[in-house]
């Protein structure tokens, strides 16, 4: 600390006091990212008024509690204070944009593309960049290239976040399911006029007590199995960011890995950090590899899991290229069990999207029968072509 | 003694040690009138520094709890029903004027008050404790955003109500939903984080203060080896507290010297069937080992 007091803080001449001196610190943390507007510098030029603002770190965590808004702002708010004021970095382009860049690829939870500035791939069509609305089906227009390239090519965070956008949507129209039926409610949409007529009887006609109905939500659950076997590492990370992407969209979603043997990773890829989780998964993953034994842990999951969070109102979601080493009757019977649960099954394999391809792999072939959808999903348009699909199973 | 420093040490007076960010943040929130954001791990004391401010100041804590699918009708104000009908009825038979009656049933006796209309209706400033905002539709949020912004509520058949006093609102998450831009640009903000060793201390002695200051310092350098463990729910403060007056009931002075009761006392710290498998006995008596 004694260290830096020394350091004199150069400031463009033209800044007349402190007040310009604020505004250009404000600047500097928009520069980093910072969601903050002229009401902020405002109240920040206030909250000096009100602390010893010669006080260095009364200053500091003053202007902290006023000018930052999340867990991550808070985190890194010292440093960009330290730059600013103690000239360790005044303002260095480069360095800024890095770290607006590395926030906004943790923050990829959000929509993609929230106005973060991020240059766009090449685009050869020339047709898609010219509108960027932000909302709406903004995964269909915008990265049209993208969204036809392999999965295997997609490495960088941007195209990772598209993944989990995708997924948001089809977990949503999985997701969204009403009963037709209405049934009592306290606080119901409509009115329960023949109860409301019986029960004023007692009070001579004057319906006193309202009772309501609604429509119950009856949401489907979603499970969804991801394969991580040697054969699949290649679509692991997309995959695994899609499966979080299934997540955030519904907290009951359940999530599982497996390649020799079979781990639940619902609470790994709850943590907040999106990017976080994807690569310390994907590390495991990778770390494993190896032979698949896709029928063994659908029998084990059957045996383990299932028996508690598989029902009826399930759906269970396998991403496989179903190279299995177990032989296909296992997988096949497996199958047949889980069924027997009432779920649905979906079987979404990068493969089928290639030329030429047949799900003739002994594996494949036993399982077909049992399949309410298989599909292809080795590009993001693949994926987001199951939306209607998997909202009428 | 400057004003945040003094709200820390009136703080820390009550029972709650409060780091300096959090004294700051609080301070700042009381001086510039704006409400006070608090994320943070579950037990690390987001609401009780509500319930602490409140008892600091003397004034009522007024709590809104939220869940999904909170609405206007038990946030903020509801017609009560049932009454404006029975006076309907008895207007009638007294042989009242549609028109008076109107008047009369859309007043405020007829009014509930909910927590947000209760309090900014308060003689005294009140702390308005929004709890668990994230659990709140987005909806609420938003309309919730307009109350702390104009600090009235409109209600269309009685007009619009203005605060007497502006309360003093803290809002709490713990991060299940990721709060809209807006609301957390209204808010000053500050990030609860696990205590510190020193702060931990100093807030286990301010609970327990006849413990002695060996074992306090133990117990802190056992749930803070502890949280670096790999468990589903980190314990927090709360939970800390919570182990200490267990350890204090078991008649425990030492950590290293009743192995089987603290490893019985560890129910409350882990609340999982998982983390209790993650930490058998011996890793229990690594870290009290270590911690000693």
């Amino acid at each position: 600390m004694v260290r830096m007091y020394k350091r004199v803080t150069r400031f463009p001449s033209r800044a007349a006091g402190p007040a310009d001196r604020v505004a250009g610190f404000m600047a500097h943390l928009r520069m980093n990212g910072f969601k903050i507007g002229v009401q902020e510098t405002g109240a920040a030029l206030a909250a000096l008024a009100v602390v010893n603002a010669w006080d260095e770190t009364e200053a500091r965590i003053a202007l902290k509690a006023v000018c930052t808004g999340c867990a991550q702002d808070f985190g890194r708010f010292d440093d960009l204070f330290a730059a600013y004021w103690q000239n360790l970095g005044h303002e260095r382009a480069g360095e800024a944009k890095a770290s607006a860049e590395r926030r906004w690829s943790s923050e990829m939870g959000d929509q993609a593309g929230s106005g973060s500035g991020r240059a766009e791939r090449p685009d050869t069509d020339g047709d898609a960049d010219a509108e960027q609305d932000g909302e709406g089906r903004l995964v269909g227009s915008r990265l049209r290239n993208l969204m036809r390239v392999d999965l295997r090519e997609v490495v960088a965070p941007s195209d990772i976040a598209q993944a989990q956008v995708v997924a948001e949507r089809l977990a949503r129209a999985i997701r969204d399911r009403r009963s037709r039926r209405r049934k009592a409610d306290r606080r119901g949409d409509s009115l329960d006029l023949r109860r409301i007529i019986r029960a004023s009887l007692s009070s001579g006609g004057e319906p006193i007590r309202l009772y309501h109905r609604k429509r119950p939500e009856r949401p489907s659950k979603l499970v969804a199995i991801l394969d991580v076997s040697g054969s699949m590492t290649v679509y692991a990370r997309v995959f695994l960011a899609f499966v979080k992407g299934l997540m955030t969209a519904d907290g009951n979603t359940d999530a599982y890995l497996f390649h020799t043997r079979l781990v639940r990773i619902t609470d790994a890829l709850r943590d907040n950090d999106a990017l976080r989780a994807v690569n310390r998964l994907s590390l495991l993953a990778q770390g494993f590899g190896g032979g698949t034994k896709i029928g063994g842990n659908l029998a084990e999951f059957n045996k383990s899991y299932a028996k508690r969070l598989v029902s009826g109102r399930s759906v269970v979601m396998i991403l496989s290229d179903g190279f299995d080493t177990d032989p296909p009757e296992v997988l096949g019977n497996a199958l047949a069990d889980l069924k027997k649960r009432g779920c649905r099954i979906v079987w979404l394999n990068p493969l089928k999207g290639w030329q030429g391809y047949a799900p003739v792999a002994g594996g494949m072939a036993a399982a077909l029968p049992h399949l309410d959808l298989f599909a292809a999903a080795n590009t993001l348009d693949s994926l987001l072509a199951l939306e209607p699909e998997l909202a009428r199973l | 003694m400057s004003g945040w420093r003094g709200l820390q040490a009136g703080l820390s007076a009550a029972g709650y040690v409060a780091a300096d960010d959090l004294a700051m943040a609080l301070h700042l929130a009381l001086m510039l009138e704006r409400p006070l954001l608090l994320e943070g791990a579950a037990g690390v004391g987001k609401t009780q520094i509500a319930r602490t401010l409140a008892g600091l100041r003397g004034t009522r804590l007024i709590r809104l709890q939220c869940y999904e699918g909170l609405d206007a009708g038990h946030a903020i104000y509801e017609w009560n029903y049932q009454r404006q009908l029975l006076a309907i009825r008895a207007a009638s038979e007294a042989g009242e004027t549609g028109a008076a009656v109107e008047e009369r049933i859309f007043s405020e006796r007829f009014l509930l008050e909910r927590p947000l209309l209760e309090a900014i209706r308060q003689p005294v400033a009140p702390v308005l404790l929004i709890d668990e905002i994230d659990r709140a539709d987005e909806e609420f949020e938003a309309y919730l955003l307009e109350i702390l912004s104009e600090y009235q509520i409109s209600i269309p058949e009685l007009g619009t109500i203005t605060a007497v006093t502006k309360p003093i609102v803290i809002l709490t998450s713990n991060g299940t939903r990721d709060l809209s831009d807006a609301l957390r640009r209204r808010c000053i903000y500050s990030y609860v984080d696990y205590p510190d060793r020193a702060t931990e201390m100093a807030i286990l002695a301010a609970h327990h203060p006849k413990l002695e200051a060996r074992l306090i310092a133990q117990i802190v350098g056992f749930v803070q080896a502890l949280r670096k463990e790999d468990l589903e729910k980190t314990p927090g403060v709360a939970e800390a507290l919570d182990f200490t007056a267990a350890l204090v009931g078991l008649g425990i002075n030492d950590l290293t010297n009743d192995p089987v009761a603290l490893q019985a006392s560890l129910v409350t710290l882990l609340k999982t069937q998982g983390d209790r498998a993650a930490v058998p006995t011996e890793v229990t008596q690594r870290l009290a080992g270590k911690a000693a």
